[in-house]
This record gives structure tokens, sequence and C-alpha cells, in this order.
């Protein structure tokens, strides 16, 4: 039976012709679910210049890439984007449509759930998809500060909607020998029909890779004040990582938003991740258990912390930190033996 | 200017705990409280009506006991406040929900004159979705700016505001009517005047059910008009490992150089990591 509505829709998010890794993530997991209901998977590329994404798209797994390019899609903004994505909605009739949970995809898919109209999950930290023949979204999401994950679902409406949180799902590998069909769909809107204006952008200056780092090394209320957090950089220096933070820290101001961990900051997976005085509040550690390896360091042997490290050492981090820097400092141990257990 | 700020009652989610035993909420003794976010877009409101005369109308849909919400923001200067309550409002998801805060404003149009600016906070504490303001403002056809840290300027029916994003600030201009939604670094919120906290007690919140809303679509609100359902609802386990304790620093990187990390991050043995 022909279904009306098929296929899974990833939105690609770009800046400057730069995709957020969301994006790719996205497109991973909408191909996980395809592959269970036997449906595509298809992005959607806007923007100016941008047609190496749709080609980008295919290598992280779309099956096909609806690209259109403007000039008035240069810079986001809700109205052409919303427009052009709900264009191509209609004339694709995806069975599902996924978007990242950033600020600008919360912005576009609220528009765009309202116009159509249909249902739409926000925030989602799980997706799934019923096998045939009923093809639902499962869509999870955290709830009451994360205390409570709930599963959401669209029946009756068409094509079901989803916001989700960065970092949480895998990109497949990059394959460049992968195919697919790139299409370019038309779309004119005048400049001077579009009332809002991007001004201008500032980057912000204290950048921090948190989502790609492999070493993260995190500072929480224990932590006492921002002049711990020199210690904590001069460890991540030398272990060649970035510094994290829990949300006190940030709210505190004693570190910038940009290097919070959790809940309302960014979700990590590192390789190695040293929590230095965080109690580990479930707010925090939704952001980090996908760590492969966790170390917490807190003088609180009681610390929620402890349940999700693999290593833990019960003392004050200003003995600590130190120390170890003066450990990594000289290398490797000399009782170290080589090789070991892979976890 | 006639400012509408659209306003939720919601439980405080953060003194909500979790019974581990059964895996259900306690929501007993739970504090109501006016969403923060949306006290930080009334007092964007109040800021504004300071600078460019007009009024602040306060819009909320909830329950009866919302009306306790409402007079907290007229304590803190809010010219009306109007309670939109019917159980046939009630269950609503999202999409529902801005339909019928969309018809509330159109009626507030229609009593207090023309709307200008519809402002929210960017999201509830207990729904955090942040779609019901773009939602207003799609039905609406107002231009929308979503997480707003500061508003640069008003001139004439042009609206300058700063939007935060993952990575930067952007300076964004549009035109009036627009709805913005707020962050809580916009401005700190005022406490109640003395004159204030009369006014409020004395205050009868106008309420408006489906009665109100003769052209109402009854397809369209509560749970007959919400898309989505909860299907069910776990507490997330945390993922519990073995911890392995140290004595300090030095048995911790003996530690570590145990596991295959110093191949994975390319530590050497000379330079350590």
């Amino acid at each position: 039976m022909e279904l009306e509505y098929q296929g899974i829709m990833v939105w690609v998010e770009q800046r400057d012709g730069v995709a957020k890794p969301v994006s790719w993530q996205l497109i991973g997991q909408a191909r996980r679910m395809a592959e269970k209901i036997g449906a595509e998977v298809y992005a959607l590329v806007q923007g100016e210049q941008v047609e190496h994404l749709a080609r980008e798209a295919i290598c992280y797994g779309a099956d096909r890439a609806y690209l259109i390019e403007h000039p008035v899609l240069r810079e986001y903004r809700t109205e052409p984007y919303s427009v052009s994505t709900l264009d191509v909605i209609r004339q694709v009739k995806p069975e599902i449509v996924l978007i990242g949970a950033t600020y600008q995809g919360r912005d576009l898919a609220g528009a765009i759930a309202t116009h159509l109209p249909t249902g739409l999950t926000a925030d989602t930290t799980m997706l799934d998809v019923e096998p045939n023949p009923s093809r639902l979204l499962l869509a999870s999401r955290p709830a009451f500060s994360e205390k409570l994950m709930a599963t959401i679902l669209c029946k009756k409406y068409k094509p079901q909607m989803a916001t989700a949180r960065p970092g949480i799902f895998e990109a497949l590998p990059r394959d460049d020998s992968r195919t697919g069909q790139i299409i370019r769909v038309p779309f004119d809107m005048k400049e001077d029909d579009i009332a809002t204006k991007v001004l201008k952008f500032y980057q912000d200056e204290d950048r921090v890779n948190l989502e790609d780092a492999e070493v993260i090394v995190a500072g929480g209320r224990g932590m006492g004040g921002p002049e711990g957090f020199a210690a904590l950089k001069q460890l991540a220096d030398l272990l060649g990582g970035v510094v994290g933070a829990s949300r006190p820290c940030v709210d505190e101001e004693w570190i910038s938003h940009a290097h919070q961990v959790g809940q309302t900051g960014k979700t990590v997976r590192p390789k190695l991740y040293i929590a230095v005085g965080i109690s580990g509040a479930v707010q925090h550690t939704i952001g980090m258990t996908g760590s492969d390896v966790i170390v917490a360091i807190n003088k609180d042997p009681n610390a929620p912390i402890f349940d999700v490290a693999h290593y833990g050492i019960v003392g004050d981090w200003q003995e600590v930190v130190p120390e170890l820097i003066k450990a990594v400092s000289a290398g490797k141990p000399a009782a170290a033996a080589t090789g070991g257990a892979s976890r | 200017m006639h400012i509408v700020v659209c306003v939720k009652q919601v439980p405080d989610s953060r003194e909500i705990r979790i019974d581990t035993k059964t895996g259900t909420l306690i929501r007993e003794g739970v504090p109501s409280i006016v969403n923060p976010y949306d006290l930080h877009g009334l007092e964007a409101a109040l800021q504004l009506r300071e600078q460019h005369g007009g009024r602040v109308t306060v819009i909320t849909m909830g329950p009866p006991m919302a009306e306790k919400a409402l007079k907290e923001t007229i304590s803190l200067g809010a010219d009306d406040a109007v309670l939109v309550t019917d159980r046939k409002f009630g269950g609503a998801d999202t999409l529902a929900t801005s339909y019928v805060l969309a018809e509330a404003i159109r009626k507030a149009a229609d009593t207090w004159g023309p709307v200008d600016l519809v402002i929210a906070g960017k999201q509830t504490l207990d729904g955090d979705t942040g779609q019901v303001g773009p939602g207003i403002a799609c039905r609406l056809g107002l231009q929308q700016l979503t997480y707003v840290e500061k508003i640069v300027a008003v001139e004439g029916r042009r609206i300058r505001v700063e939007r935060r994003l993952e990575d930067g600030l952007e300076v964004v201009e549009t035109s009036l009517p627009a709805l913005l939604t707020v962050l809580k670094e916009i401005n700190t919120v005022r406490r109640a005047s003395l004159p204030g906290m009369i006014a409020a007690a004395r205050y009868k919140p106008i309420v408006w059910t489906v009665a109100d809303f003769p052209d109402i679509d009854v397809t369209k609100i509560g749970l007959k008009g919400s898309p989505t359902v909860v299907s069910r609802s776990w507490v997330p386990e945390v993922r519990k490992v073995d911890t392995t304790y140290v004595d300090g620093a030095a048995e911790l990187w003996e530690a570590l150089w145990a596991t295959d990390l110093p191949e994975r991050l390319g530590w050497s043995a000379e330079e350590g990591a």
C-alpha cells in the first residue's frame, strides 16, 4: 500500500555554510529509524551557497537532500525559513520531521508545526519508531527538571514532529562514497517583503568546544569560587582537554555559560570526564553520563556523582588537583602496566 | 503601546520530588509560582510602558487557582489581568494552547485597543517546550523574535533586540506588531510595591470562558484540539557504575594508565598526556 506520508526529514541547520553537528546526529538517528520501517531519509538544506551541505548530508546518511538556495536565506530568519520549509514539507509529505532543539531550531519548529498544523514534541532525548504498519514516532523527553521521562505520540496528524537535543544522538561516520539525490527546490521571496533584518552577529569570545572534546575537566559548586578554575584549566590543558562546569558555577558567574554541561547546557560524551567538586544532580549527570570514563573528585563520600563515576577520589580538590597536575606533568607513571584492559 | 504579556502558573518543578519506590511524582506541598521566565517578560513590558507609555495586559490560561498568579502580576504593575479558564480548555497541548491564547489576545485588542507587542517567557518550567510563543505569533501573523536577551530600542514601528544563540549574540530588527520570548538575562524583576500589593489585593481578575469566545472553533481547543498525547512516563534510571575508589591523584593517574585511555587519547610514555 502506498502511504500518503513517507520518509523521515531532517532539518540541516547551518551558519556561514557550516552545519551544526546536531544536523548530522539527527540524520544518523533518522537512518537507524528508517531501517526499521523501510523508509528513506531526507535532508532539508537552506541557505545561500550551501550546495556542499546537501552533498555532506548524503555522506552522513541521507538518501535525498532537498536544497533551497536564495539570498534571503543567508541568515536564519523565521519567516523565509518557515515559508520555504513549509513548501518542502507540503510537497514531499514526510511522515516524520526532526529538527535540532537549538534556539533557531526551536524557533522554526514552533512556527511550522502551528502552520501545518501538527503535533510537535520538544527537546527529545530518545527517538524511536514503531514497526510497520503503525510507524508511530516514539518521541521521549525529560520532564520536571529531568526527574521524569515521558513518551509522546502524535497519532492523527502528519508529519509527526520533534525537536531533539544536540549531543544525544550519534552521527554516522562520514562516508564520501555514499550516493544520493540532490533535489533543488525553487523558492522566491523578496527581501523588501521581509520585516525582520539581521543587523549583526557577535560571536562569543569565550568559545569552548565541549561537544567535540575528548577530555573534559569540569568544576562544580565545590570549587567555591572562580579562582579554582585556573587549576582546572591547567589540568585540562595538560590532558589536551577543555574546562566544563555545572550550572551553579555559571549562575554564580564563576565561568561563562559556554562551559556548562547538563540540562540547560551541553550534552557531552568525551573519552574522559573529570568531575571536580560536582555533587552530581541529575540535571548535570544527564549531560555527561555518555562519557567513556568518568572520574569524580569530591570531599563528600555520599555525593551522587560517585554513582556514575568509574573512578572516585574522596578528598578536597585543593589537594587532589595540584597533585594530579604534578602526576600528569611527570608523564607515564613508573608503576603503570602498558596496554591495559579496555572499557 | 499596548503590550500583552502571556504568563502561566506552574508547579515549581525545582521542588518536585520523586517517590523512588512507586516511581511517581510527589506533587503535595509543591508551591505554584508564576513561571519565572514570564515574570521577566512582564518586567520587560513594564519598562517599555515606563519609556513609551501605554498599557500592559496580562493573560493566562489555566484553572481558577491561577488567579493568584494574576494578582502577583497586578502587584508588580500590570494594568489588567485576564484569566482564560474553562474545563473545555483543559488538557491542551502547545498547539491548542497557542490557539486559545491567540484568540484571547484578539479579544484583548478588541477590548483595550490594538496590540503592538506580545511578550512571553522563553519557555515554562513545567512544559519546557518554548513552542507556545511561536505558535501565537504564527496564528496572529506577528513578527517573531525568540530568546531575546535585550531590547535595544523601540523607534516608531520598529523594534531592535539582541537574541542569544548557542555561539553568540544576534542583533535583529523587526516591525511591530511583534512577539518576543525572553530569557531571564533580559532584566531583574522588580519587587512589588506596597501600593501594588494593595491594588492586587483589591483586584478581581477578568475571567473569560468559552462562552466569551463566540467564534471559537471548539474542535481546536483542549484535549480534542491537541494532536500530542503522553503515552507513558517513567523515572529515568541513573546509570550506576561500580566505582573504583583510589587513594589520591598518583594512584588515579596509575589507574587511568591501566585503561585503554592512553592509547585512545594518544598519551605517550615520554611526555605523559
